[in-house]
């Protein structure tokens, strides 16, 4: 193993742990705001990647110039979940983590079910993209156009996010929300809006990395379910509810991956991320930013 | 008030030995093997579902990791039976105390946990299992184990002629899963159950060892759902990593009890009763064409079932007799 080698898959690993951050960061915001976890995340990448793919097929849109209208229909996508079946199981009075857990679980194996229905169990691709399969070498190591913006893009949004949060009204609302659900009703501020919000939100992030993962990345009815569980154990390795926890937390997930991968076989790669969430959780229940 | 408990008790037990017996006799009528297997299906879904229930219904400690416990049963089993010879009754049991002693391991540090935390742990780590069994050479690895035909025998617990024996056998450990759920609920470890269930900081200040009880039910949860995965083993005579640790096994131990009553004795058998048929029955009249309508119309009723009946099926029985008091 030379030091070449281990630059080079650093480098790859910090570029897939940045878009790992980016899915994870919707399900952090959704979280923190309203301390549900959307089981159906996975999904909704899914989703997100096949609505990228027709994009292209039908009107010939290059996912990176998808990405904004993925997001935009991701955005009502989620915020429709929130009013279709999030409202509902948020009023259950008894048990009520398991009814969450189990409506938006169910909603996942419906998506897989009408995604199966509608566009077949096949693995489809997005061929030719404008960034597909080109790299480019800084100082000799070799970087994958599409992750390279997949990473920009992560970035961008991660800033975009926390501009969003920090400097406008209705990221104050979002904050308000969080902190006094009961309170922000006092003010005029209506829950339900602001919630139906956060879950477009969410849903429109993880949308921009299902529109940049079209672009390398095979698309089929269970894609989501193994990205589903690496964005959980970054969500809570990163400390849930915390959005900069999250981004964070993708970035030592997509390192621990490519470490493992060099001195494990690759079918083993997973392993290391489940390690390393299972230490800092022992060590800090709370994961790494969480607060509570 | 305790009166109405002891009665109750008592009338729940009376309810259990008529359907147990009803069940035994169902045999007798139902000769079309495609229904045998689903009904084996059923009992054995009802007894792990009733098994799950222990820790994450009564103890509140909602684990959709149980796959793990299941394969470990699995494989302890088989590999016992394959590779030193030794009878799947006695590897049952191993199967079963090694589930156990890991759940209980697995109890010191993720017992600190709390919700979603403690959830996303149990999936963690059985997933890390699944992907150490599938690595694992000297147990087949991806490829699994296929179960030697040794005969058609109780001893040998294989039976090539008739399902029959393996209903029996489902129906034993439903009935086991149940009445140890029956004997709990009025144990000391019940009471302390749901009261951590309900409130750990205040049971722990009232006296109740928090920490041991989610032990003991972690311990009792997971020797059930080992016995479910080696009789598994040996209806299926093969076994892989994902047919038996996959993440669809959490998922259906806990959907009976979600859908039944959760914290409920007749939670998970109402829930098994009704899924599991449909589920079969789904999959082989609508789901055959691979388009996944089953999974469609799986998923709708588990959604609609969550939102509208949070206290489960069973809640409808108990709302018209007690006025919606839960037990």
């Amino acid at each position: 193993m030379t030091a070449q080698t281990i630059i080079q898959s650093l480098a790859s690993g910090l570029l897939m742990g940045l878009l790992y951050g980016l899915i994870a960061v919707g399900l952090a915001l959704i979280f923190g705001l309203m301390d549900v976890v959307n089981f159906a995340h996975g999904e909704f990448l899914m989703i997100a990647m096949y609505v990228s793919f027709f994009l292209f097929t039908f009107f010939a849109i290059d996912p990176l110039l998808s990405a904004p209208l993925v997001a935009a229909a991701l955005f009502v996508f989620g915020a429709v979940v929130y009013l279709l079946i999030v409202r509902f199981a948020m009023r259950a009075k008894a048990n009520a983590g398991m009814v969450q857990i189990f409506s938006t679980f169910g909603l996942a194996i419906v998506m897989r079910g009408l995604a199966q229905f509608f566009f077949t169990p096949d693995y489809r691709s997005v061929p030719h993209s404008w960034l597909g399969g080109k790299t480019i070498s800084i100082a000799g190591v070799f970087l994958p156009e599409p992750q390279l913006m997949g990473a920009l893009v992560s970035i961008l949004a991660f800033a975009g996010l926390y501009f969003f949060i920090h400097r406008t009204d209705f990221g104050r609302a979002l904050e308000a929300t969080r902190e006094d659900p009961g309170a922000v009703a006092l003010v005029g501020i209506d829950k339900n809006r602001v919630f139906a919000l956060g879950w477009g939100l969410g849903a429109a992030l993880v949308g921009l990395a299902g529109a940049i993962m079209a672009s390398f990345f095979y698309i089929y009815p269970d894609v989501g379910a193994s990205f589903a569980l690496i964005a959980y154990v970054t969500v809570a390795l990163g400390g849930f509810g915390s959005v900069f926890g999250a981004f964070a937390g993708g970035i030592i997930v997509g390192l621990v991956e490519a470490t493992t991968a060099l001195v494990l076989p690759p079918s083993l790669k997973s392993v290391g991320i489940y390690a390393v969430y299972l230490l800092v959780v022992f060590i800090r229940p709370r994961g790494l930013f969480g607060s509570m | 008030m305790d009166k109405d408990f002891a009665a109750r008790r008592r009338r729940d037990l009376i309810i259990a030995a008529v359907l147990t017996a009803l069940a035994a006799l169902a045999p007798l009528f139902i000769k079309d093997v495609y229904v045998q297997n689903i009904l084996i299906l059923t009992l054995m879904y009802a007894a792990l579902s009733q098994s799950w229930n222990i820790l994450s219904g009564y103890c509140g400690q909602i684990s959709l990791g149980h796959a793990l416990y299941f394969g470990i049963g699995a494989y302890t089993t088989e590999l016992l039976f394959t590779k030193f010879g030794v009878l799947p009754w006695f590897g049952m049991l191993a199967g079963g105390t090694v589930a156990a002693a890991i759940a209980m391991g697995l109890g010191y540090p993720f017992f600190r946990l709390r919700g979603h935390y403690f959830v996303i742990a149990t999936i963690v780590i059985a997933e890390i299992g699944l992907l150490l069994f599938q690595n694992w050479e000297w147990a087949g690895a991806a490829m699994g184990i296929t179960i030697p035909v040794r005969g058609d025998s109780w001893l040998k617990f294989q039976f090539m002629r008739s399902k029959l024996p393996y209903f029996y056998f489902a129906l034993v450990l439903c009935s086991l899963a149940w009445f140890v759920t029956w004997w709990l609920e009025d144990s000391k470890w019940g009471f302390w159950w749901r009261a951590v269930k309900d409130n750990p900081e205040a049971a722990e200040s009232l006296g109740v060892v928090v920490f041991n009880s989610k032990m003991g039910a972690a311990a009792v949860s997971a020797f059930l759902v080992a016995i479910g995965g080696a009789f598994y083993a040996q209806f299926l005579a093969y076994i892989d990593p994902e047919s038996v640790m996959g993440f669809q096994f959490s998922l259906l131990m806990a959907l009976p009890a979600v859908l039944g009553g959760i914290g409920t004795l007749w939670g998970p058998v109402l829930g098994a009763a009704i899924l599991i048929p449909m589920t079969e029955l789904t999959r082989s009249y609508i789901g055959g064409s691979g388009r996944g309508v089953d999974l469609i119309v799986y998923g709708t009723l588990i959604v609609l079932i969550s939102l509208a009946l949070p206290q489960g099926l069973v809640s409808l029985f108990s709302r018209a007799k007690r006025k919606g008091a839960t037990r």
